[in-house]
C-alpha cells in the first residue's frame, strides 16, 4: 500500500539547477515570488514569467510533470479567474442585472490566472529539483539571523529532519496495524463518515503508543551518539557557492531591473 | 589493562508510585580487557541491558563504581567523552538512525563532536567499508533490510572511533540472515582492529563465538568464564531458566542416556564430530 512513497516530490538529476547550492535556489525562489507579485503589468508579468519559464527550462525535467504540478490547483486558478471576470472597470462586453463583465475583468482574470501559474511552476522548479535534506539545511542556514531572536533554529531543523525521516516508518507502522486490525475483524471501509472516523481509533491509538516509544529509543541513541544540541556541532556537508550560482544571482538581478523598469515606463499595459 | 570495570555495581530505576525500589543490579563486579569480545548472557530482567547503558554513563550506578576506559562514569564533565569512547548500540536499528540518508546518518556522530567536515567525510567512508556498507552510502534507510540497517547503526557509531563497542541485542529483531551480517560485522571489527566487544544476547549460538561468556541472573554474576566451560554447566544454566546451545543440549540428553560423550560441546560440527566417532568406534 505505501510501498513507493517520494517524499516531497523530488526528482534526482543532474541538471544545473539540481546542482545549485539551495542556499541560493531557495533565495532566489522567494525573490522570484516577490518579483511575480510585484509585477503589475502585462509587460513586467511577462518578464517574470521568462524567469520562471528559464528556470523550468534547465531543470531537466519534463513539461508533463510541470503540468502535473498545475492539475491540482486547476480549480483554484479557474475559480480565481472567473470571480475577478466580475471586477474591473471598463467597456462593459456582457450583462445580466448585476452582473457585468468588463474588458477590464477579463484582463484581470487573465492576469491572475498567469500570476498563479507562474508562481506554482517556480515553487515546483524548487521542490523537483532539491531533496528534503538539502531544504532542511538550507533553511537552517537561511534562518541562523533568528538565533538573535532566541529562535532554537538548529532544534527546529533537527526536528524537521527528524519528522522526515521517520514518515516512511510510520507509514509502514500503519500499514501494519490496519492489517492487524482488520484481521481482527475491524470494518475501515463501509459506513458513514462519522463511523469511519470511529473505525480509525483502534488505529491510531497504537500508532501513538509506538511513535512515543520510538521517540524515546530515538532520544537515547542520540544521546550514546553525544548529541547536545547545535552548539559545536559541525557538518559533514558544507555547502559552498559556486559559479554557477552567482550566475543565477546575477541573472535573477537582471530580471528584477526588468520588471522594475516595465512597472514604471509601461503601467498603460494593463 | 582493564577497559570496562565494574566494582561492587548496584543500581535500582525509581520506583513508581506505592512502589518499592527495586534492585536490578545488586553487586556486580566485573572486568572487561582491551581487544576483549564478551558476550553478556540472561534472561528477561537479569540486569543485562541495564549494564549496557552504566557502560556508557547513560545510566549512573546508585552504589559502587564504574570506569569506562578508565574515567568514572559518575563524573559528570566525562559524559561526553566516556560516550565516544564506549559505543552503544541498541536493539531496533530503525529507531536509532536520525537521517534520510545512510552517510548522513553516519555522519551525525562526528558532526555532534565538532570534527572538521573533510575529516568527517573520511570517517564515514571507512566505517561504511567496515561495515560492508559503502554501496548503500547514498539509500534511504527505509529501503534497507533490518541487518543493513543495524549495520548502518554500527557505522554510525564507528564513526566516533570508539575503542569500545557494547551491542544491547543488536540482532533481536532480525531474521537469521540479518543476525549473521551483523555478528559477522561485529565479529570482524574485534580481531582486525582490536576494538574490545560486549555484545548482549539471549542467543546462545552467537554467545559461543564470543571469547568470553558472562551469564547474569537477577542483577548478579551467574557464571564467567570461555564459552566451553561456561556451557558445560547444563545443569546449574537450567536451573536459572536458561539456555544452552542447541548442539550441547543434544549432547547433554544423549549423555544423560548413557552416550560416552565428551563434556563442553558447542557446535554443530563439534557435536557431529563426537557423534561420528561414538558410532563408528
Amino acid at each position: 500500500m505505501f510501498s513507493n512513497i517520494t517524499l516531497g516530490q523530488y526528482i534526482p538529476g543532474r541538471s544545473p539547477l539540481h546542482r545549485m547550492d539551495p542556499r541560493f535556489k531557495l533565495g532566489l525562489t522567494v525573490a522570484g515570488i516577490v518579483l511575480v507579485f510585484v509585477a503589475n503589468n502585462f509587460a513586467s508579468l511577462a518578464v517574470s514569467a521568462a524567469l520562471v519559464l528559464t528556470a523550468a527550462g534547465i531543470s531537466g525535467i519534463s513539461l508533463r510533470q510541470y503540468l502535473k504540478s498545475l492539475k491540482g490547483i486547476l480549480v483554484l486558478i479557474l475559480f480565481t479567474a472567473a470571480l475577478n471576470l466580475f471586477y474591473g472597470s471598463g467597456e462593459p462586453l456582457w450583462q445580466w442585472g448585476f452582473l457585468r463583465i468588463t474588458t477590464g475583468g477579463v484582463s484581470n482574470a487573465v492576469f491572475i490566472a498567469a500570476r498563479i501559474v507562474c508562481l506554482i511552476l517556480l515553487s515546483a522548479a524548487l521542490t523537483y529539483t532539491t531533496s528534503p535534506t538539502q531544504l532542511t539545511d538550507a533553511l537552517e542556514r537561511a534562518m541562523k539571523p533568528l538565533g538573535v531572536f532566541h529562535i532554537r533554529v538548529h532544534e527546529i531543523a533537527m526536528i524537521m529532519t527528524i519528522a522526515l525521516r521517520f514518515v516512511p516508518t510510520l507509514l509502514e507502522e500503519t500499514d501494519k496495524i490496519m492489517s492487524a486490525q482488520k484481521a481482527r475483524g475491524a470494518d475501515l471501509e463501509s459506513g458513514g463518515v462519522f463511523q469511519r472516523i470511529r473505525a480509525l481509533i483502534p488505529i491510531l491509538i497504537p500508532l501513538f503508543v509506538s511513535a512515543f516509544r520510538r521517540a524515546y529509543d530515538l532520544a537515547t541513541a542520540m544521546e550514546c551518539r553525544c548529541y547536545r544540541g547545535g552548539e559545536g556541532r559541525t557538518k559533514m556537508k558544507v555547502l559552498r557557492a559556486a559559479r554557477g550560482d552567482y550566475l543565477a544571482l546575477l541573472a535573477a538581478a537582471g530580471f528584477a531591473a526588468a520588471v522594475a523598469l516595465c512597472n514604471i515606463f509601461l503601467p498603460f499595459l494593463r | 589493562m582493564d577497559h570496562l570495570q565494574t566494582i561492587d555495581l548496584h543500581f535500582s530505576y525509581a520506583p513508581g508510585e506505592g512502589e518499592a525500589p527495586r534492585e536490578v543490579l545488586c553487586g556486580v563486579t566485573l572486568q572487561v580487557k582491551k581487544g576483549e569480545f564478551v558476550a553478556l548472557l540472561g534472561h528477561n530482567g537479569s540486569g543485562k541491558s541495564t549494564m549496557a547503558k552504566q557502560f556508557n554513563a547513560m545510566l549512573l550506578p546508585s552504589g559502587g563504581k564504574v570506569y569506562a576506559a578508565g574515567m568514572d562514569t559518575a563524573d559528570e564533565s566525562l559524559k561526553y567523552e566516556i560516550r565516544r569512547r564506549v559505543g552503544l548500540v541498541l536493539q531496533n536499528p530503525d529507531n536509532q538512525l536520525v537521517a534520510s540518508v545512510v552517510e548522513e546518518d553516519v555522519a551525525f556522530g562526528p558532526e555532534n563532536l565538532g570534527v572538521p567536515p573533510e575529516e568527517i567525510r573520511r570517517r564515514v567512508d571507512a566505517a561504511l567499508r567496515a561495515v560492508g556498507m559503502q554501496d548503500h552510502a547514498l539509500d534511504a534507510p527505509y529501503k534497507l533490510s533490518g541487518g543493513q540497517k543495524q549495520r548502518v547503526a554500527i557505522a554510525g557509531i564507528l564513526a566516533m572511533e570508539p575503542e569500545c563497542i557494547v551491542l544491547d541485542e543488536p540482532t533481536a529483531m532480525l531474521d537469521p540472515r540479518g543476525r549473521e551480517e551483523v555478528l559477522d560485522a561485529v565479529l570482524r571489527l574485534n580481531r582486525e582492529r582490536g576494538i574490545t566487544v560486549v555484545l548482549i544476547t539471549h542467543y546462545m549460538d552467537e554467545a559461543v563465538r564470543a571469547g568470553r561468556v558472562v551469564v547474569m541472573d537477577n542483577g548478579r554474576v551467574l557464571l564467567d568464564g570461555p564459552p566451553r566451560e561456561v556451557f558445560s554447566q547444563v545443569e546449574l544454566l537450567k536451573k536459572h531458566a536458561l539456555d544452552v546451545p542447541q548442539a550441547t543440549e543434544l549432547a547433554y540428553r544423549l549423555k544423560a542416556m548413557g552416550c560416552a560423550l565428551p563434556d563442553g560441546i558447542l557446535d554443530e560440527d563439534e557435536c557431529a564430530a563426537a557423534l561420528e566417532l561414538l558410532l563408528g568406534g
